[in-house]
């Protein structure tokens, strides 16, 4: 079945083939219709799941965290603000090691107030703990949520679906349908051994003494490095029972490439675009779209970016002083390869600045003849 | 053994575990407890609704757990009969 669908109603019916038991979610702009229409299938009696409406982003993460300790297949969605608001609780699914899955429908922050689509909300949560996927389009967060309740269930980790404000919350595109039964048989009912059961009681998450803390921490880090390979074999399984295949990074005609580009989310799929017309004009260019941003897909990055001369990295997201975290992390991963390619980092698109390809084609043309700095803000037409 | 090898071994630990909260006796956190006054308590037991570590045992008249107690004081408080005082605990 296909059908013309928002990337928020996308996310509301991928729960849904997920057959989510519970949803504790509260609205916020650009994700509402998520909560509105999970709320309007679970009424109709179309998905047996309870929906706990909560005062709060903070209790609607508390109540999905009680539903997962207790066995549940639990969901929920937020943006910006609310996903903020969650922070303290996402430590705490996270350390508890409980695996649920929320669509972040990402959002600039306040102040000043601004609704659209920017990258710092789910970026400033890299360290909770949780693993993130950032969208390129509706059918992905289709099967990107399916796919994340796998993994996160198997590593016992929660996942943060990310997908771009307006650019993929409210725009409708063809989604392809996976068949129920079919991803029934994909992802199996969730049942825990060590669910919470009132005729056997144990208490989650109290004090550990710095030996236990440290030893748990250790295995949370290897539960994510250890994820890196179910995404792959997840996403490969996924290919062969559904015909879209998936892995940690979408590399896109990077095999001769001497440029790389790389990008996440809509920017990147603008950039496939911006790539097919550089090459047929004769330049070698190439893009990483990077999925998964935890776990990070280091080794990736080292096999396409050690062989390429420039990198061109763009963020939609800013540490404030210093530049994007994609950047970063790319110049951290490549420090041991030999010889280093050069890295110019861009910050494009945001509080929803709109990224067209030209402005896109024009950072990669700056960083293949020299006329890019290590950091490039580009506000074109702002008179900076 | 590296780091890949241990990721291939590793089990899940999950924080959970029995009978923390019995052994943690956090009733030696106290610096004053609260004593009832048999007299003037009726046993409506809405210090025991009050209490929010559970410590007031219920029954015709409550009983403090000291065991856990915290000696916050919100029975105390909160009793309409002034029937609890909160006594200072000498070492």
């Amino acid at each position: 079945m296909r059908m013309v669908l928002t990337g928020n109603h996308t996310a509301a019916y991928a729960a849904k083939l997920a057959r989510v038991e519970v949803v504790a979610a509260y609205p916020i702009t650009p994700q509402t219709q998520i909560v509105e229409k999970l709320s309007e299938i679970i009424a109709r009696g179309e998905l047996k799941a309870e929906f706990i409406k909560v005062e709060s982003e903070h209790s609607a993460m508390a109540a999905c965290i009680g539903a997962s300790a207790a066995g549940a297949r639990a969901f929920t969605a937020t943006s910006s603000q609310g996903l903020a608001l969650m922070h303290e609780l996402l430590h705490w699914a996270a350390g508890a090691r409980l695996p649920i899955v929320m669509a972040n429908v990402n959002r600039a922050m306040a102040p000043p107030w601004n609704i659209w689509c920017d990258h710092n909300d789910s970026i400033s949560q890299r360290d909770t703990g949780w693993m993130q996927i950032y969208c390129e389009s509706n059918q992905e967060v289709m099967d990107s949520i399916i796919q994340a309740f796998r993994v996160a269930e198997s590593v016992r980790l929660p996942v943060m679906v990310n997908l771009d404000g307006f650019y993929l919350s409210h725009t409708a595109e063809p989604v392809e349908f996976p068949d129920q039964d079919e991803v029934d048989k994909f992802l199996p009912e969730y049942d825990p051994e060590d669910k919470l059961d009132p005729e056997n009681p144990f208490s989650y998450g109290a004090m550990a003494v710095p030996e236990n803390y440290a030893r748990m921490r250790y295995n949370l880090h290897l539960a994510m490095q250890r994820a890196k390979r179910l995404i792959k074999e997840t996403g490969a399984e996924y290919g062969r029972r559904f015909g879209r295949y998936y892995d940690i990074v979408d590399p896109y005609r990077c095999d001769d490439a001497e440029v790389l580009l790389i990008s996440t989310s809509t920017i990147a799929s603008t950039a496939k675009d911006v790539i097919d017309a550089m090459r047929d004009e004769g330049e070698k260019v190439g893009l990483l779209r990077i999925r998964w941003f935890r776990p990070f897909p280091l080794e990736e990055i080292r096999k396409v970016a050690g062989k390429v001369r420039k990198i061109c990295v763009i963020d939609r997201n800013l540490s404030f002083g210093f530049e994007g975290a994609i950047s970063s992390e790319v110049k951290a991963v490549l420090y041991s390869i030999e010889p280093r390619p050069q890295v110019y980092s861009f910050l494009m698109g945001i509080g929803g600045m709109d990224v067209p390809p030209e402005e896109i084609e024009r950072a990669i043309r700056r960083t293949i003849d020299g006329g890019a700095e290590e950091f490039n803000w580009d506000l074109k037409g702002l008179g900076f | 053994m590296d780091e890949g090898e241990r990721m291939n071994e590793m089990k899940i630990i999950i924080p959970k575990s029995t009978g923390s909260m019995l052994i943690n006796k956090t009733g030696s956190w106290r610096s004053s407890r609260p004593v009832i006054d048999e007299r003037k308590c009726t046993g409506c037991l809405i210090c025991w609704k009050f209490c929010p570590d559970a410590c007031i045992e219920p029954g015709e008249k409550p009983k403090i757990n000291l065991d856990y107690c915290k000696g916050c004081g919100i029975c105390a408080e909160e009793c309409p009969f002034d029937a609890i005082e909160m006594v200072r605990e000498e070492k």
